[in-house]
């Protein structure tokens, strides 16, 4: 059973269903059957059925994490085609933007707070909205618990992206760039792969959002944190 | 747009993608070199998107050196994200232990983000809001 230690085995096992989450997501057409989540679960259960553990997985998955940089480097293209209808609502797009990073951080803490969670978690969890390496950093940076963080800000991206347009309609967002905008300021490059799916346009904006709330998460959230009495 | 290529053209286009991944890891490139001069607390693939943005709107490169390459990894941004998420393996005794506060908190605020966000970006632009900016 040695093989199934072999890094380029896993990653492409790590191909291998993705593209079949994919093609199950299209067959059945259910929304939360998302290739993210279930190839998530079936990696996990893989590994802990075989007794593979996690550090020999991320040899392989460092190859495919190492892409998410040049990635979040390539959303410049999406952006400058949004450029122009940027520019012309500055104001409201920062003022939002500021609003919901504020909103955010202070909702995570609180409710922790209230269920009852510990200081560690609490510090993990304060920078979820934002996308991972920021993230991650800040996590460590307020005294949080990196790895933690990392899962929870997976989670909230999927929980975001696959329930997002749902709740701005329930909340009754009407204009779709406030709809991508928020998209991505509380569910980062997950949420907006899913607006992407829905048009470039949406995207933009939602590759906007987590632009901006992932630099005014990294600059505020030590200092908000602080404030809440959560000092390092 | 014709959507098949020609030979020449098809040639031309995997030169082409060299060119386009070496792009994107330049402006990655110049990213960590910003935040290696400056020490900033942002992360580099955030900086080089900036510059990305600003380069491509400045006319320091032409969008049809980048957008193939950038397109590809843009539609599929998720599938980089496994691995991460993957590495909730190593907090499972945590999560375990505290799901409650961390999903109830996540979920929680997650709504709140998307709720006040929307809002206030739709009330702004409701009002008019235009700080001399421009028109419309």
């Amino acid at each position: 059973m040695d093989f199934l230690n072999n890094k380029y085995f896993l990653i492409a096992l790590t191909f291998i269903i993705f593209v079949s989450a994919q093609i199950l997501q299209k067959r059945t057409g259910i929304r939360l059957l998302n290739p993210i989540l279930l190839s998530m679960t079936a990696l996990i259960c893989f590994l802990c059925a075989f007794g593979i553990d996690y550090d020999t997985y991320r040899e392989s998955g460092e190859y495919i994490d190492f892409w998410l940089k040049p990635a979040v480097v390539a959303l410049g293209v999406p952006l400058y085609r949004q450029l122009e209808s940027i520019r012309r609502q500055m104001l409201p797009l920062l003022f939002a933007e500021m609003a919901g990073c504020v909103a955010g951080i202070i909702s995570v803490v609180a409710v922790a707070e209230l269920l009852g969670a510990s200081k560690e978690v609490i510090l993990s969890l304060a920078p979820k909205a934002v996308t991972t390496p920021i993230a991650m950093e800040i996590a460590s940076s307020v005294g949080g618990i990196p790895p933690l963080t990392a899962a929870v800000v997976v989670c909230t991206g999927l929980f975001g992206g696959l329930t997002g347009f749902q709740i701005s309609k329930i909340s009754r967002i009407k204009s779709p760039i406030a709809e991508g905008l928020s998209m991505g300021t509380a569910a980062h490059a997950i949420g907006t792969s899913v607006a992407m799916e829905r048009s470039d346009r949406y995207g933009a904006f939602s590759s906007l959002g987590l632009t901006i709330n992932g630099l005014l998460t990294a600059m505020l959230a030590p200092f908000i944190l602080s404030l809440l009495g959560y000092g390092s | 747009m014709k959507n098949y290529l020609s030979w020449p053209q098809y040639f031309y286009v995997c030169m082409n993608m060299i060119l386009q991944c070496g792009m994107l890891f330049g402006f990655l490139a110049a990213g960590e070199f910003v935040v290696w001069l400056t020490g900033i607390p942002i992360p580099s693939s955030i900086i080089g998107m900036l510059l990305l943005a600003v380069s491509l709107r400045l006319r320091l490169i032409n969008i049809r050196r980048v957008d193939r390459m950038a397109d590809f990894l843009v539609h599929n941004l998720g599938f980089f994200f496994v691995p991460a998420g993957v590495g909730m393996m190593r907090c499972l005794d945590i999560i375990a232990d505290q799901w409650l506060p961390i999903i109830g908190a996540s979920v929680i605020s997650t709504a709140i983000i998307i709720a006040v966000t929307g809002h206030v970006h739709q009330f702004l632009r409701s009002k008019r809001f235009k700080y001399g900016l421009s028109k419309q």
